[in-house]
């Protein structure tokens, strides 16, 4: 199967700070990857170069076919297949739920605003939050916030879902009703990228691991073989330490 | 009895509150009589002592009735709400002793002693105001030099506009819309061309001719309607990504803002029309508002621009992930709430923008404060300056007020705490 996500040696500068350092990466379709590291790694940098949130300077990123170049309109249709999940949740505090999942959906996809509020529903539904709907994101718990936001990335359909630290921003407590959430999606079949401390999570659901340190990819291996037998003494120290 | 006159205390409450309500009494007393009987019975201290004895005694009987938890619940309001300490306390007394002694002399001069009837400045008899001069001249005040006759075509303007605006607060959701667009691009168009005339067989009246009030309204609804999206435009500018648009924007903005408004109108009615094409002309009335217009455009932005600086990166990152482009990430995420976010500042770029518009006399335009100007120099009207700017600075109060509440109204509608 052709690979969905491709990086080619791509490097990355803030300033004078190299940020990712060569990195060369594929995702299959389908594919679930989780990726940890320290923080100051570069993991949420990488997975913010695969919907141009971030510009790399040398490399090459294809998503779908599609490379990311200056054209924008390359990128906002790549944006639209590519779905994301961010730490604060980012919701739009002056729409209410709905509106905030019926938005892009009219807006982007030109979607009739009937059908639109139909397909937001349903995906709240998918996150067991139909009940707030109407509700504004400020009188929601974290942990709803949360599910909301995956529901509005939901709701442009898309091929790819990335995760950047989903459940670092929630209580203990939280934690878990977006994980159950993410581990549905992830049975769905959905193609997930996913940053993330939660090894028990990466455990029950990720094909692949990566670990990344200082801009590297250190180490890429399929999930079992990444937690029984790690090769790199900075992996083993890093899970000696999270374990 | 053991009073201890340092620390009041609950035991002997009813004492304190004796001794602290006579005080508190004697000094109110004082100022009432010295202030409507014009006695000042203090007179044989030095004059220093004797201005500040009722502010003393008061103090010392404030100290006195100080009791926490009373019981007594009138009492207990007393004390948390001006009596909390002997600065608060002290605080409180000039304050109302200040009132109680200029508030009757404002009244007395506006109402009690003020001459309304007549319509000569030898029927102002009295020592108060003489409202006469603004009943004489109401109506240049409102409608400047234009015809008593066509008065009735500004009349039915500002008519449609207030009932417009009253739609708007009655109607549902769902008409208010068409209100608001009839109100921003019909209803312009037909006041102007009703007011000035020349169509239809109406008398062709000349901007020159227009005054008072109703040009304060017309210069300022004009002004505000325009301002508002070139502001928008000019902080998005301020902050593109492209170089021309973000050098020409903050070249525009600092030009119009390093520049008094006072100079702008002056050009605009002298060295504007050099760079218009012969032959062409524009009315002098157009060139101060589009003047005006892109003056006060200019501190829009700056003000628009603070509310876009305030929102987290995040909700352009939502937005963008979603595949949103500049414009509709701009007009549906980032505008509704950066712009919820400087309601103050716009509301005071506003009213700022209302209390410029006297300066058009500049030009030889006359609103309200400019047709005041000029009836107090009319030789039967001499000596009625005070009247007159007392009153356009009510008028204008009036507006400014309003409009300060609405804006105060629509924050808290607008607002869905985050």
């Amino acid at each position: 199967m052709s690979n969905i996500i491709e990086l080619k040696n791509v490097n990355k500068w803030f300033d004078k700070f190299q940020v990712l350092k060569e990195i060369n990466l594929e995702v299959k379709p389908k594919e679930k990857i989780v990726v940890c590291g320290p923080s100051g790694s570069g993991k949420s940098t990488l997975i913010r170069c695969i919907n141009r949130l971030e510009e790399h300077q040398e490399g090459s990123i294809v998503v779908d076919g599609i490379e990311i170049s200056e054209n924008t309109k390359n990128i906002e249709n790549i944006r639209a297949e590519v779905g994301m999940v961010f730490q604060q949740f980012n919701l739009f505090p002056h729409l209410s739920i709905l509106d905030n999942c019926s938005l892009a959906p009219i807006w982007v996809k030109k979607l009739p605003k009937k059908q639109a509020e139909e397909l937001a529903m349903e995906n709240l539904k998918r996150v067991q939050i139909e009940d707030q709907a109407a509700k504004f994101p400020g009188q929601l718990s974290g942990g709803q916030q949360q599910r909301a936001a995956i529901a509005r990335a939901l709701c442009m359909e898309p091929k790819i879902m990335l995760f950047d630290e989903p459940t670092s921003a929630l209580d203990p407590e939280m934690i878990k009703e977006v994980l159950d959430v993410m581990v549905d999606l992830a049975k769905g079949g959905m193609t997930m990228i996913v940053v993330t401390h939660e090894m028990g999570f990466a455990k029950e659901v990720a094909d692949n691991m990566i670990f990344m340190d200082e801009g590297r990819i250190v180490e890429r291996a399929k999930t079992n073989d990444f937690f029984e037998n790690p090769k790199s003494d900075r992996t083993k120290l890093f899970l000696s330490q999270i374990l | 009895m053991n009073l201890n006159l340092i620390k009041p205390n609950k035991e002997n409450l009813y004492t304190y509150l004796t001794i602290g309500i006579s005080l508190l009494g004697i000094g109110f007393i004082d100022i009432l009589i010295n202030t409507f009987l014009n006695l000042n019975i203090t007179g044989f201290f030095p004059s220093v002592i004797s201005y500040l004895t009722p502010l003393l005694l008061g103090a010392f009987g404030l100290h006195f009735i100080r009791i926490e938890y009373s019981g007594n619940k009138i009492l207990d309001t007393i004390n948390k709400n001006f009596n909390s300490s002997n600065f608060n306390a002290i605080l409180s007394l000039i304050v109302i002793f200040i009132l109680i002694k200029y508030v009757p002399l404002l009244l007395n001069w506006f109402f009690f002693d003020a001459n309304f009837l007549g319509s000569t400045k030898e029927d102002c008899t009295g020592e108060g105001a003489c409202w006469v001069f603004v009943r004489v001249w109401f109506n240049r005040f409102m409608y400047g030099m234009y015809p008593d006759a066509e008065q009735w075509r500004i009349n039915i303007s500002f008519l449609t506009l207030l009932s417009s605006i009253g739609l708007i607060f009655i109607l549902p959701n769902r008409f208010k819309k068409y209100i608001i667009l009839f109100l921003l691009f019909i209803f312009p168009v037909i006041a102007l061309n009703l007011i000035s005339g020349g169509i239809f067989g109406l008398e062709w009246i000349e901007t020159g001719a227009w005054g008072g009030l109703s040009l304060t309204f017309i210069v300022s609804a004009f002004a505000l309607i325009f301002c508002f999206p070139i502001g928008v435009f000019l902080a998005l500018g301020r902050r593109s990504d492209l170089p021309t648009v973000r050098y020409s924007s903050i070249g525009f903005i600092e030009l119009w803002r390093g520049v008094p408004l006072i100079t702008v109108l002056f050009m605009s009615a002298v060295m504007f029309p050099m760079f218009l094409p012969d032959g062409t002309y524009m009315d002098k009335l157009m060139r101060v508002i589009i003047a005006i217009t892109l003056f006060e455009a200019a501190y829009m932005a700056e003000v628009i621009r603070g509310g876009l600086q305030a929102l987290p990166r995040g909700q352009y990152d939502a937005a963008k992930s979603l595949g949103m482009g500049y414009w509709r990430m701009h007009f549906l995420i980032i505008m509704p709430q950066a712009l919820k976010l400087v309601i103050p500042g716009i509301a005071n770029t506003f009213l700022a923008l209302v209390k410029d518009t006297p300066l058009i006399f500049v030009v030889g335009l006359l609103e309200l404060a400019g047709m005041i100007g000029l009836a107090k120099t009319n030789p039967k009207w001499l000596g009625m300056a005070t009247e007159g700017y007392v009153f356009a600075a009510l008028v204008f109060w009036i507006i400014c007020f309003s409009m300060s509440r609405y804006s105060q109204n629509l924050e808290k509608k607008l607002s869905t705490e985050r």
